[in-house]
Formats: structure tokens, C-alpha cells, sequence
């Protein structure tokens, strides 16, 4: 079931229709349990998606639809929870009466506020004010406020920008139940390492188009970077080895060589071949963040 | 539901008014200027013929014109732009929480901290009344209770105002300065410009006809005028006696009623064209 659409939606900032478009003919459909990322430089209008769908701010043309409800809308409202950027709340306040009031402001029961908290990790924080937290705990009120009442769509904007790589791993666990629950996922990120292999679907926005979409894998696929080679030599074998690969540059005392992804096993036959010559290698496939580097630059 | 918002919201916004020491700054203002007015007030009290209770309450009408409206400011002017600076505002507007809710929750709890500031400084002025003269000041209970209210109705209409200049300037340093500007005209500026026509005017049209309309329409003298108007303690305490006679007592009573609805209305208007 979809729960969220774009169709052809188009945001200016300033009214000429000549200008530059913060976002430029995006279409994209979400449904339940799929989780999306999108991935964009700064600028590249992924806050500016977001907040259309949230009906923060009106768009210039196309259309949004939210289980079939207008963005903003009392029922889109109810359906949708939200994570802004660097989440901000104010400093005088307990986290547990933060999240108590967004309970009753949607209609929740204050006795789940400590449940919440705790399934963020906050539980022994609960009672200290937000103006002590770091800013990965306020991250985590924020994430705790966005899980209330199970909403049919999240929209998560850099949700792990400020979370250290093990609490990044503990919230894509809560993600990952949350889409099992049949809740749809929207979350924007700068780089693609970030949004790691957790996602059912990558969207990349450059300059406000959308410049690609699809799995890592299809991404990897259609990026067709070539694999990295290195190898360090045995000593005194130096000169054979560079004989048995011509294409290969030494660097720092390793040899180091690029191939396309379809010849890695022969590459792999020729150091089995000159095993005597090799004391240590390396295969290394394109990283995540060479795959998005290569694919925005493409775009642009 | 709809009540359950703007209460949750009220609460929280209490809670933020007592931990930001808004509550002890108005309450101490209040209860500091109304000890300083009982005190003065008694020394001359003796000649006149009422009670001290409504003396007490004319003197303090004098002194809440001033201070009702600047409290009120001072509390109000963080609501809008504090929220946008913090950056908390995007997420109450993803919520199931209407602008309107929004802003009469945290009116509600705002108007809980000027009721608190006028009461009490108001319930020390009138213990210090009966102290001194006791069941005399019997009396002016009544002239007492409409000071009360009339206070709240006016801390209602600079409440808003003050949303209203917070959601026009999106910046707490913007809004300052503009409920400043706001608190000097309407309160100080706007009398003295009233008092220099009617000296230029001499007796003429502006003196008669537009002069008593421009005096209720503006929130702080219909306070002053429909306080004093009821009190016979009036020609003790103001110059404007001669004007507050001429007046019908429903003109500023229903000024006092309008401009707090008014001045949400406008807040309204201006939070909505804020686009977080």
C-alpha cells in the first residue's frame, strides 16, 4: 500500500518561474514498511522535500499525497511523525515533560513517556532538563517524539548526523521494527556510508533533480566503478612482480592496480599464478561514499 | 481534543514561565510598586472623606496602567520568534496542534502569570488597607475586584499584542525592541500627544468630540477611565477626571472586552504568515 506520493513536484523559493527550483520535477512513491533514504550535498533540497511533505511550506507545482490526504492536513498530521535536523527543544524542560506534552498533543497517554524514553535510551535522563543533554540525547527526545503512536509515515531529517556508529546501529534497530510494523520511512542524509546497508531504497538529489533511485546494489551496478588491487611484494621480489603486472604503480612499497568489476577472477587467477612473488593482497570494491560521489558528479 | 491541546500546551508553557523566573519577576514587581503606593498612600488618605481601600485601588489603577501592560509584554514578546530561533517551531506545526491552539495555550499560561502578579501585589495592597483602617475598607472591596479583572482583560490585550509584534519580528532581539517601542507609544507617548492637542486645541472640536473616542479607544486609558469612572476616589488622583465624567461608563468597559480579542485575532493573522 503507498503511503506516500510526489508526482512531478516542483518548490521555488522566489516567485519568478525563471529561477533556480529548490527541487525540480521529483516524483517518488513510498509505501508501508519500505524504508528510503535521501542522500543529496547541502543545498541539494532534501530539507526542502521534507518539509513539503510535512506542509510546512507550500509547493510551486505538482502534487503530494499522504495515504491519500493533503501534506499538513489534520489527518496527514496525525498520520505523519517528523525528526528536524539537529532536533531542538526548549532548554527549561524535563524530557520526560517534553514528551509528555507531544503524548497528549497527539492524543497519547502520558503513563508511555518512560516507555518511549527508554526505547531511546533516555530513561535514566528522563528526569533532567533538556538544556543538559548532548546533542546526541536531544537527538534521541527527538527520535523518541517521532515513534509516538506508530505513525503510518516518518520523516527523518539527518536523523544520525549527531549519533556516535553504536548508537547509529541501536536506531536503525528501532527503524527496522517500525517498517516491520508497516510504517514507511523517509530519512535524508548527506552521505550514503551513513544510511549504511539499512535502507530498501536509495534517492539522490543533486541541485534539486532527482539524479538516481534505486537499491545499493543497483547503484553499485550502474555506477560501474572498478575494483581496487593491491599487493605487497615479498622482499627481494619486487621486480618480478612488477614484471608479472605491468599496469600495476608502486606506492609506499605496495602495488596497487584497478579492474573492472567482471574480471575479478581473472585478476585472482594471476595472483594465485604469482603467489611466490606476494606477500599480502588486497581486493577492494568502490566504497559507498566513491559510488556517491561518482553518481552526483555524473549528475552534474 | 482541541482543549486537551491548548491545555497541554498551557502547561507547559507555566511550567517554562515559573523555571525562566517570569513568575517571581512580575510578582515582585507587582507586590514591590503596590507596598511603595500603600505606604505613600496612607500620608495623604487622612483628609479625604473614603476609605483607604479606595485610595489604595485609584493609586494602584495609576500604577497598573504602566505596569500590567509591560509585564504582559516582557512575557509575551519570546512566543513566537523564541520558538523560531530555537528551532522548535517546525515540529509543533507537524503536529496535530493548530496555530490557534498554539498561540491560546500559551496565552492561557501567560495570563495565569499576569493574574498571579496582580494578585498579588493587589492582596498586599488591600491587607495593608485593612490593616490600617479595617472593616472601613469593607468599602472598596467592589472598586478592588474590578481593578482585578480590568487588569486581566488589559494583560489579555498586551499579551497578544505582544504575540503579535513576536510573530512580526521572528527574532526575540526584533521583538524586544518592537514591544518596547509598542509599550512607549500606546502607555506614554500616546497621552502626552493627547495632551498636547487639547492644549493646541483649546476648547475646540478635537477637545470635545474626537478627544473622549481616542481616549477609549486605546486599551490603557479605557482601563484608567472605566476604574476611575466607578471610583469615588477620582478627583483625589487624576487629571483626567474632568474627561473620565464625560464619558459613557460602556465605552471603555467595551473597549476593555474588544481589544484583547482583537489583539489575539491580529496575532493570529501575523503567526500565520510565518513560515518555519
Amino acid at each position: 500500500m503507498t503511503i506516500l506520493t510526489l508526482s512531478h513536484l516542483t518548490k521555488r523559493y522566489d516567485k519568478a518561474a525563471s529561477g533556480a527550483a529548490a527541487l525540480d520535477d521529483v516524483s517518488l512513491s513510498i509505501s508501508a514498511g519500505e524504508r528510503v533514504a535521501l542522500l543529496g550535498h547541502n543545498g541539494a533540497g532534501k530539507s526542502t522535500l521534507m518539509k513539503c511533505v510535512l506542509g510546512l511550506i507550500p509547493t510551486s507545482a505538482g502534487a503530494i499525497s499522504i495515504a491519500g490526504h493533503a501534506p499538513g492536513s489534520a489527518v496527514a498530521r496525525a498520520l505523519v511523525s517528523y525528526l528536524p535536523e539537529s532536533a531542538a527543544f526548549h532548554p527549561a524542560l524535563t524530557g520526560r515533560e517534553q514528551i509528555r506534552h507531544y503524548l497528549r498533543l497527539r492524543g497519547g497517554h502520558v503513563r508511555d513517556a518512560d516507555a518511549l524514553l527508554d526505547r531511546v535510551g533516555l530513561l535514566e535522563a528522563a528526569g533532567r532538563r533538556i538544556g543538559t543533554y548532548s546533542k546526541g540525547m536531544r537527538q534521541r527526545v527527538g527520535l523518541a517524539q517521532a515513534l509516538i503512536g506508530t505513525p503510518r509515515l516518518m520523516v527523518l531529517d539527518e536523523p544520525t548526523s549527531g549519533l556516535d556508529p553504536i548508537s547509529r546501529r541501536e536506531f536503525y534497530d528501532i527503524l527496522d521494527d517500525l517498517a516491520g510494523q508497516g510504517t514507511a520511512i523517509l530519512l535524508s542524509s548527506h552521505a550514503l556510508s551513513e544510511v549504511e546497508a539499512r535502507t530498501d531504497r536509495i534517492v539522490i538529489l543533486s541541485k534539486g533533480q532527482q539524479v538516481a533511485e534505486g537499491s545499493l546494489a543497483d547503484l553499485r551496478r550502474r555506477a560501474a566503478l572498478p575494483l581496487t588491487v593491491s599487493m605487497v611484494p615479498q622482499s627481494g621480489q619486487e621486480e618480478a612482480l612488477v614484471a608479472a603486472f605491468p599496469e600495476a604503480a608502486m606506492h609506499h612499497g605496495a602495488l596497487s592496480f584497478t579492474c573492472e568489476a567482471d574480471e575479478k577472477s581473472k585478476v585472482l587467477a594471476r595472483l594465485v599464478a604469482n603467489r611466490d612473488q606476494v606477500a599480502d593482497f588486497d581486493i577492494q570494491p568502490p566504497s559507498l561514499d566513491d559510488i556517491y560521489a561518482h553518481i552526483s558528479r555524473r549528475a552534474a | 481534543m482541541m482543549f486537551g491541546r491548548i491545555l497541554s500546551t498551557a502547561r507547559i508553557e507555566f511550567a517554562i514561565a515559573l523555571r525562566n523566573r517570569w513568575v517571581a519577576v512580575g510578582v515582585v514587581l507587582m507586590v514591590l510598586f503596590s507596598l511603595v503606593l500603600s505606604l505613600a498612600g496612607t500620608g495623604s488618605a487622612g483628609a479625604l472623606a473614603v476609605d483607604t481601600l479606595s485610595v489604595t485601588v485609584a493609586s494602584l489603577t495609576s500604577l497598573s496602567v504602566y505596569l500590567v501592560p509591560l509585564i504582559a509584554l516582557l512575557i509575551s514578546f519570546d512566543a513566537i520568534a523564541g520558538e523560531v530561533e530555537r528551532g522548535t517551531l517546525p515540529l509543533y506545526l507537524t503536529y496535530p496542534l493548530s496555530r490557534s491552539e498554539l498561540l491560546l495555550g500559551k496565552l492561557t499560561a501567560q495570563l495565569g502569570v499576569v493574574a498571579i502578579a496582580v494578585l498579588s501585589g493587589y492582596g498586599i495592597a488591600a491587607a495593608y488597607a485593612f490593616g490600617t483602617s479595617g472593616n472601613e475598607a469593607l468599602s472598596g472591596l467592589p472598586a478592588l475586584w474590578r481593578l482585578i479583572w480590568t487588569s486581566v482583560l488589559l494583560g489579555a490585550a498586551f499579551l497578544s499584542l505582544g504575540h503579535m509584534m513576536s510573530a512580526l519580528a521572528r527574532r526575540p532581539s526584533g521583538a524586544a525592541a518592537l514591544v518596547i517601542g509598542l509599550w512607549l507609544i500606546a502607555i506614554v507617548l500616546y497621552d502626552l500627544g493627547l495632551l498636547a492637542a487639547i492644549v493646541a486645541d483649546d476648547g475646540g472640536a478635537f477637545t470635545t468630540d474626537v478627544f473622549p473616542w481616542a481616549l477609549v479607544l486605546n486599551p490603557a486609558d479605557a482601563f484608567r477611565i472605566y476604574n476611575l469612572a466607578a471610583s469615588e476616589a477620582v478627583g483625589a488622583v487624576s487629571g483626567l477626571a474632568g474627561a473620565a465624567s464625560s464619558i459613557a461608563v460602556w465605552k471603555p468597559l467595551a473597549s476593555l472586552w474588544l481589544w484583547p480579542v482583537l489583539a489575539a485575532g491580529a496575532a493570529r493573522i501575523a503567526f500565520g504568515r510565518v513560515i518555519p
